[in-house]
């Protein structure tokens, strides 16, 4: 029995974290948004080189073939250093529906090309959560028809991997005739998110399970983007401590005031239980398949929880200076923001929790 | 990540399941709230501590079972207790705090005469700690105690000492030596509650009943032997057990259990024809204590691994106290908002649920969240210990802290 992360992972978040800390501090996380873009070429090629293209694609197929909680484990690095890295779709969601619902053949045919960076996924599942101003796709003799909107990882996506309404699963070429890209511009500049207007576009099925497997790759996006949360909000308090204890008001640091001393005392108290949270969630993807997507739900709405509370709290600490532009906090604020609704917000996947617990009935 | 156990454990938790099986018809029933274990209970602890089931690791020649120590043994005996429904070993303040101050600084002497009753439950203790001036800070305490013909003789007052009415003995902090600075004037004591001169005034608090008591003492005589430590070493004495306490307001069984019972009670309860759980805000607020209990149980998993390694806790362990006591008093608030205004019932009331345990349970971890080191005392704890935060300013008047 060891509840913890293994020497390898500890060493597998820090060769990342050490990596961002290099090449993707925060300014020049800045210059990357202010070009108007949500990758980082740099840390990309970096992350590329450790191999986290294919980090949850299987070694026959050249990848490492780790697993979820070492993806939760670079998310939460990735989080920490709000890095413009399109990890969480085009990394792993993409590969893991081609292990979950591939055929032998679509695997052979993709997973090795993913591992490599050969090809690039965004990743379209936000309709099968919640379906928001007309979205939902639907699919008539192989092409695909509808709306699907904040798509994952668009930028310098060739293919997109999206659902239809059924849950099924589809690969489409980005370059397809019938595919209209509509740039989405959320508050999060870290991430690329767009929207695909689809006109009987010729699409690629995966093996038709009912929706199971897009219901498992829903709930591994949910433990990373609770991971990516945690890292974010690790962050946030450490630059919160730090600051309190530089800046000076009435002749003493502000980290001297027991207010100040409580809030952080706050957001270390409800932050630290969420790592061991998104650990197990991410432990059971793998280990306990049954219990995964409840602890997903868990994972994302406590997470978005917290994440919300310690995002204002640590701003509050920083006084004005943590409102402004200049300081960048706000950069970790978004992210937040951002992994709080995506694939469903608190409330959304608490409603989810009670289905799946039959606590209450499906609707017909 | 590796949550499976080795087979020897897994024989040890079949083992420890055999046992409920074949013994649980002898649990006491109703363990409840009563201070003094009952008849049954202290039957039921000496068949526990035989087996190894309570008491585990405390030596033989002090009453315990003698095992070698292994944490994980000891989660998995709580654990199966707790998925039975089934009551553990005692944990009263004697068991839980003087036992393992006596098994650290006690002496030889000491040991042998007061664990082995203490663990039976034929022993029962108080603790008198908190003063009327001195309760967050504790080392300002003014009981004393001055040497006369070989005997502390005491004067002063404690006060929220539970169990003081039932208990037979006290673990006590006075102060000894007057002139010494505030934290090394006091000395630990333990005396018997039958000594002349000690007085107990049970104090009715906001449940309803008196959970606990004023303590006067008007020169009360002491042998100079019944003292823990040295003299002037009592807040050290002290120290070394309120970690145990701490541990013991922040156990994940016991908030997983309170969780559960929640549950049940939302299926079940209904309101204009519809179940609790129906009705979405309930079952929203009941979705989100579900996560953070979750987050805790994985929380603590992980403390009782670190624990295992013999590394320390870090800020996983710190929190505990303040984040468990916390989710345990929300848990009831819901279940007093989901029963609505059947949740004010009490008293034995008609319709009453539960026997009014929900509002008890509310009213009392309350007091939990105040006793054993206030919210606002483990904040400056996580912030200064766990964060590295500058401790608040001495005023020059004040002298040492
Ligand atoms: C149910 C219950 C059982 C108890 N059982 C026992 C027992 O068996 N034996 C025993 O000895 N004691 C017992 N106590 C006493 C308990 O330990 C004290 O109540 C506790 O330590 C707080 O002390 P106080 O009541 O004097 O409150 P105070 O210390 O006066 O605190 C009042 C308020 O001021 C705040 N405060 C105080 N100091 C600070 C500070 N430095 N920074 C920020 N805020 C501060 C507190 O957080 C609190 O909100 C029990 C208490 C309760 C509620």
């Amino acid at each position: 029995m060891d509840f913890g992360l293994s020497q390898e992972q500890q060493m597998l978040a820090e060769s990342v974290a050490r990596l961002l800390r290099e090449l993707c501090p925060l300014n020049h996380v800045r210059n990357v948004v202010e070009s108007e873009s949500a990758v980082s070429a740099q840390a990309e090629a970096a992350l590329a080189e450790l191999g986290l293209n294919g980090l949850v694609v299987p070694e026959a197929y050249g990848g490492l073939g780790l697993g979820m909680l070492d993806a939760a484990v670079v998310a939460t690095a990735l989080g920490e250093a709000v890095a413009p890295v399109p990890f969480a779709g085009r990394k792993v969601l993409a590969p893991l529906a081609l292990i979950e619902a591939g055929s032998d053949a679509q695997k052979a045919n993709w997973l090795p090309r993913i591992a490599s960076g050969g090809v690039c996924f965004g990743v379209g599942l936000q309709g099968l959560v919640t379906r928001r101003d007309g979205s939902g796709v639907s699919c008539a003799d192989g092409r695909l028809t509808g709306l699907a909107l904040f798509v994952l990882d668009c930028e310098e996506a060739d293919h997109f991997l999206v659902a239809d309404d059924n849950g099924q699963l589809y690969i489409i070429l980005a370059q397809s005739e019938g595919v209209e890209q509509i740039a989405l511009r959320t508050i999060d500049a870290t991430r690329s998110i767009c929207g695909l207007r689809l006109s009987s576009v010729p699409a690629e099925a995966l093996r038709d399970d009912g929706g199971k497997a897009a219901q498992r790759i829903i709930a591994a996006g949910r433990i990373l983007l609770a991971a990516d949360s945690l890292g974010a909000a690790d962050a946030m308090i450490a630059q919160a401590v730090a600051y309190a204890g530089q800046r000076e008001q009435f002749g003493r640091v502000i980290g001297s005031f027991q207010a100040v001393k409580h809030m952080c005392a706050e957001m270390a108290a409800r932050n630290e239980p969420c790592r061991s949270l998104v650990w197990y969630a991410a432990h059971a993807f793998d280990a306990v398949p049954e219990e995964a997507p409840l602890m997903a739900c868990h994972a994302k709405s406590h997470l978005g929880e917290t994440g919300r509370i310690i995002a204002r709290t640590a701003t509050e600490v920083h006084g004005g200076m943590g409102f402004t532009d200049l300081l960048g906090l706000h950069y970790w604020f978004k992210r937040i923001g951002f992994d709080r609704q995506i694939l469903g917000g608190p409330e959304t996947v608490r409603e989810e929790a009670a289905l799946l617990q039959g606590w209450i009935a499906r609707a017909a | 990540m590796d949550l499976s156990y080795n087979p020897e454990y897994e024989s040890f938790r079949d083992e420890v399941r055999g046992f409920i099986t074949a013994n649980r018809h002898l649990a006491p029933k109703g363990a409840g709230r009563a201070s003094r274990p009952s008849p049954e209970s202290v039957v039921w602890q000496k068949l526990l501590i035989r087996h190894g089931y309570t008491a585990r690791t405390i030596p033989r020649e002090y009453g315990g079972f003698g095992a070698d120590p292994d944490i994980l043994k000891s989660r998995i005996i709580a654990e199966e207790f707790a998925h039975a429904g089934v009551p553990g070993g005692l944990a009263n303040q004697g068991i839980s705090m003087l036992v393992p101050t006596l098994l650290e600084l006690g002496t030889e002497e000491q040991k042998r005469r007061w664990i082995e009753p203490t663990l039976a439950g034929d022993v029962v203790w108080c603790q008198g700690y908190s003063e009327p001036g001195a309760g967050s800070d504790l080392a300002s305490l003014k009981t004393s105690a001055r040497i006369e013909n070989g005997e502390f003789v005491i004067n002063g007052q404690k006060i929220w000492t539970s169990t003081a009415k039932e208990a037979d003995m006290i673990f006590c902090l006075v102060r000894t030596e007057g002139d010494a600075a505030k934290h090394r004037g006091i000395s630990y004591l333990i005396f018997s509650m039958q000594t002349p001169g000690i007085e107990v005034r049970p104090l009715k608090t906001m449940t309803g009943n008196a959970e606990f008591n004023e303590i006067f003492f008007t020169d009360v005589r002491v042998p100079i032997d019944q003292i823990v430590g040295q003299r002037g070493q009592g807040w050290f004495v002290a120290n070394a057990t309120l970690g145990h306490e701490r541990g013991m307001l922040g156990d994940p069984d016991a908030l997983e259990n309170r969780l559960l019972a929640l549950i049940d009670l939302m299926r079940q309860e209904q309101v204009d024809g519809h179940r609790v759980i129906d009705l979405p805000a309930f079952r929203d607020r009941l979705g989100s204590l579900q996560a953070e209990v979750a987050a805790m149980k994985y929380n603590g998993m992980r403390v009782l691994s670190s624990q295992i390694k013999g590394e320390p806790g870090g800020m996983a362990k710190l929190i505990v106290k303040l984040q468990a006591c916390e989710l345990a008093h929300q848990i009831s608030a819901l279940a007093i908002d989901a029963l609505g205004e059947l949740g004010l019932l009490y008293h034995g009331s008609p319709h009453e649920r539960a026997h009014g345990s929900w509002q008890w349970n509310y009213m009392f971890q309350l007091g939990l969240i105040i006793g054993g080191g206030t919210a606002q005392i483990q904040k400056n704890i996580i912030s200064e210990r766990g964060l590295n935060m500058p401790r608040e300013p001495r005023l020059a008047s004040q002298g040492e802290r």
